[in-house]
């Protein structure tokens, strides 16, 4: 079943045509692999695919709804990692986490959060102010959600692997390799070439002038 | 709740910033009686309009940082794809707003009163107008800072856009305290505040959810 | 509603429309303006309180009449394009907003210019005065809005809002400047009791209200067709038109 489908999608911006009449479908356990060069559309086709941007024409549907109809339970099961992290400067690592978690209803004790964050390899940065942090060390944190989300339907990432280190970057893949395997679906981007073992779907947006 | 916890926190790690608006409205207070002079009688004629105006003013200043930081930092998008209600989170932003950067001011308003050589009676008009007035200046300050909260050069354009908005208030807050400096009733004054008040409450926190909207485009 | 507007969602119907439309406001706006300024001027009884200073008002009470009418017929604009997401709705606020200014400035010039006989003085803060000064900031307001943002459909969004803000607002001002001024009183404000007007000085007001209206109008379609070209400067059917034009202009 398609957990994600997309009919005669256009986004213009700044009255330029990104796209137009895009169809796909993402279903379960599938991987989609948005390429493209700087400046096609990628990160505006992934904010409107996470609701945060409405399209200039066609529709959006989580699991055959369209999310203008459905919005709550789709930000339910989804999580949207974009270009900003979503994370507070002076708030610590774990204050951060605790208050995404709340505020995305997910219930998890503090102690998974310092697990979580010692799995990162982010052990006695916890509980500084996240602007001592390096940029690699801030975007593990903002990327533990994907270890409290696991049960979510979608996972929509645009360009994960920026500023991470390899072990950073095995780990994530780990992670949403596990995701797919459990039947959850992945929309991302990447300049890196991809490291997953996993069959994947690729949409290739192009520039347009 | 968990968004009231989070920004009263923030706000206090934070109080060096927030102690900047209310210096400035001290600042151009104490201004008034050096450029007039220290006539009591004309400092208390243009006394309530000077508080006013004042209070708008530094105002403008704080209200620019209420969506800035989380802007920046993606937490709004993240916050627009959980389960919390936008306008619902607007408004505790509103009330943490108020709360940490206007209810000073109105804390302070009684020395900048002895300044300006309010009558007792004029100072309780005018406590009564800024409770009821500010709320206001915050709601409908936050439209404005949620539509240019994704301009990086919002400052001035902020004034801009409120200025005149603000000008009702303005007229009826000054001209409640100016009654009550003659003796005279001044609930109408109050009444029509509240009434704005009310409607801005009502609405804003829909305007600014769209506006926060708009912003993430 | 929506059934009506829908077709005028397209911007090419639009621009067409303004095209037909264009003659017809242009034409009878400077033909019904040219009668009623000559009427005016020329042939209207003086006024005998005011003598010829009163004449202002074939200027004046139209500029002050349209530039409500244009910031309401704004926020209209402003109120479709954000209920039912019509762009073509934005793009009409927008090219309503510049005119709008323009008239509320022009009826402050006039209005000022009538007080110095009036009341010996350029600038009295008087009620009427006092709220178009408001109403020029408002619209200043939403057109440097408008202008901060680089993505069109997001600055017209943003500025719809706010000229909403503004007409929700507008009775508001109008009101609390009206009590502004009657506590104030005392100044050297002249209270000249409005005898009803005779016909001979009504008509040509009338009329000029009339031809102002239209050319204003014929100022905004002008302005929309601009404003359709612009944002879709890469569209077929502008490059089309372009084409067409180029050629009927070499054939020349």
């Amino acid at each position: 079943m398609a957990v994600l489908s997309v009919t005669n999608l256009s986004v213009v911006k700044r009255d330029r045509l990104l796209f137009e009449n895009l169809n796909f479908a993402v279903k379960q356990g599938g991987l989609l692999y948005v390429k493209g060069q700087n400046g096609a559309g990628k990160t505006s086709m992934l904010r409107v695919l996470a609701g945060l941007v409405a399209a200039d024409s066609g529709e959006v549907y989580f699991s055959q709804q369209n999310i203008q109809d459905c919005r709550e339970n789709y930000h339910q099961n989804l999580v949207y990692f974009g270009h900003k992290l979503g994370i507070n400067q002076t708030l610590s690592a774990v204050e951060n986490l605790q208050f995404w978690c709340k505020q995305h209803l997910v219930s998890i004790s503090v102690d998974t959060i310092y697990d979580t964050l010692a799995q990162l390899n982010l052990v006695g940065l916890e509980d500084i102010p996240v602007a001592n942090l390096s940029a690699g060390q801030q975007r593990r944190v903002a990327l533990a959600r994907f270890w409290f989300k696991r049960d979510a339907k979608l996972w929509i990432l645009d360009e994960p692997f920026t500023a991470l280190d390899t072990q950073g970057i095995d780990l994530l893949s780990n992670q949403i390799t596990q995701f797919l395997s459990g039947g959850g679906a992945v929309v991302m981007t990447s300049h890196q070439a991809l490291r997953i073992d996993y069959p994947t779907d690729e949409l290739t947006l192009e520039y347009r002038i | 709740m968990a968004i009231l916890k989070r920004d009263l926190a923030l706000a206090y790690r934070q109080r060096a910033e927030l102690m900047q608006p209310m210096l400035f409205f001290i600042l151009v207070i104490s201004l008034f009686p050096l450029a007039v002079g220290p006539e009591p009688k004309t400092l208390q004629l243009i006394g309530p309009g000077v508080i006013w105006v004042a209070a708008i003013l530094s105002s403008l200043l704080g209200l620019e940082r209420l969506f800035r930081d989380d802007f920046q930092d993606g937490s709004l998008e993240q916050l627009m794809l959980s389960s919390t209600s936008l306008p619902a989170a607007a408004l505790v932003k509103v009330l943490v707003h108020w709360l940490t950067s206007i209810l000073p001011l109105i804390i302070l308003s009684p020395l900048l009163a002895l300044f300006l050589h309010l009558s007792e009676p004029m100072y309780w008009a005018l406590l009564k107008t800024l409770l009821l007035g500010t709320p206001l200046l915050s709601l409908i300050g936050a439209i404005a800072v949620g539509l240019t909260v994704g301009l990086n050069r919002g400052g001035v354009l902020l004034a801009l856009l409120l200025l005149p908005v603000f000008i009702p208030l303005l007229i009826f807050a000054t001209s409640a305290v100016e009654s009550a400096s003659m003796q005279l009733q001044y609930t109408a004054q109050l009444a029509i505040i509240g009434a704005m008040f009310l409607f801005s409450l009502a609405l804003a926190p829909f305007a600014i959810a769209y506006a926060l909207r708009v912003s993430q485009t | 509603m929506w059934k009506w507007l829908h077709p005028y969602a397209k911007t090419e119907r639009t621009y067409h429309l303004c095209q037909k439309l264009l003659p017809w406001f242009s034409l009878l706006g400077l033909a019904v303006i040219l009668v009623a300024t000559v009427w005016g001027l020329a042939f209207a009884p003086m006024d005998y309180q005011q003598s010829e200073a009163y004449r202002i008002i074939y200027v004046h009470v139209p500029s002050a009449v349209l530039s409500k009418s244009l910031y309401s017929a704004m926020a209209i604009a402003a109120f479709v394009g954000l209920v039912w997401q019509v762009k073509t709705s934005f793009m009409a606020m927008m090219a309503l907003a510049p005119v709008g200014a323009t008239v509320t400035f022009v009826s402050l010039i006039t209005g000022a210019a009538w007080g110095k006989p009036m009341w010996g003085t350029w600038w009295e803060w008087d009620a009427r005065l006092t709220s178009q000064l408001i109403l020029l900031f408002l619209f200043l307001g939403v057109i440097s809005l408008y202008k901060a943002f680089e993505d069109k459909q997001q600055a017209g969004k943003a500025a719809g809002v706010m000229a909403i803000v503004g007409v929700i607002n507008l009775p508001i001002i109008h009101y609390s400047v009206q009590w502004w001024n009657t506590l104030h009183q005392g100044a050297s404000i002249m209270k000249f009791d409005k005898p009803s007007m005779p016909p001979e000085m009504l008509w040509p007001l009338l009329l000029s209200i009339l031809g102002w209206a239209l050319v204003s109008g014929a100022i905004f379609l002008l302005r929309m067709q601009n404003e359709i070209l612009q944002r879709e400067l890469k569209r077929p059917w502008v490059v089309a038109l372009a084409n067409k034009s180029a050629a009927s202009s070499e054939g020349k």
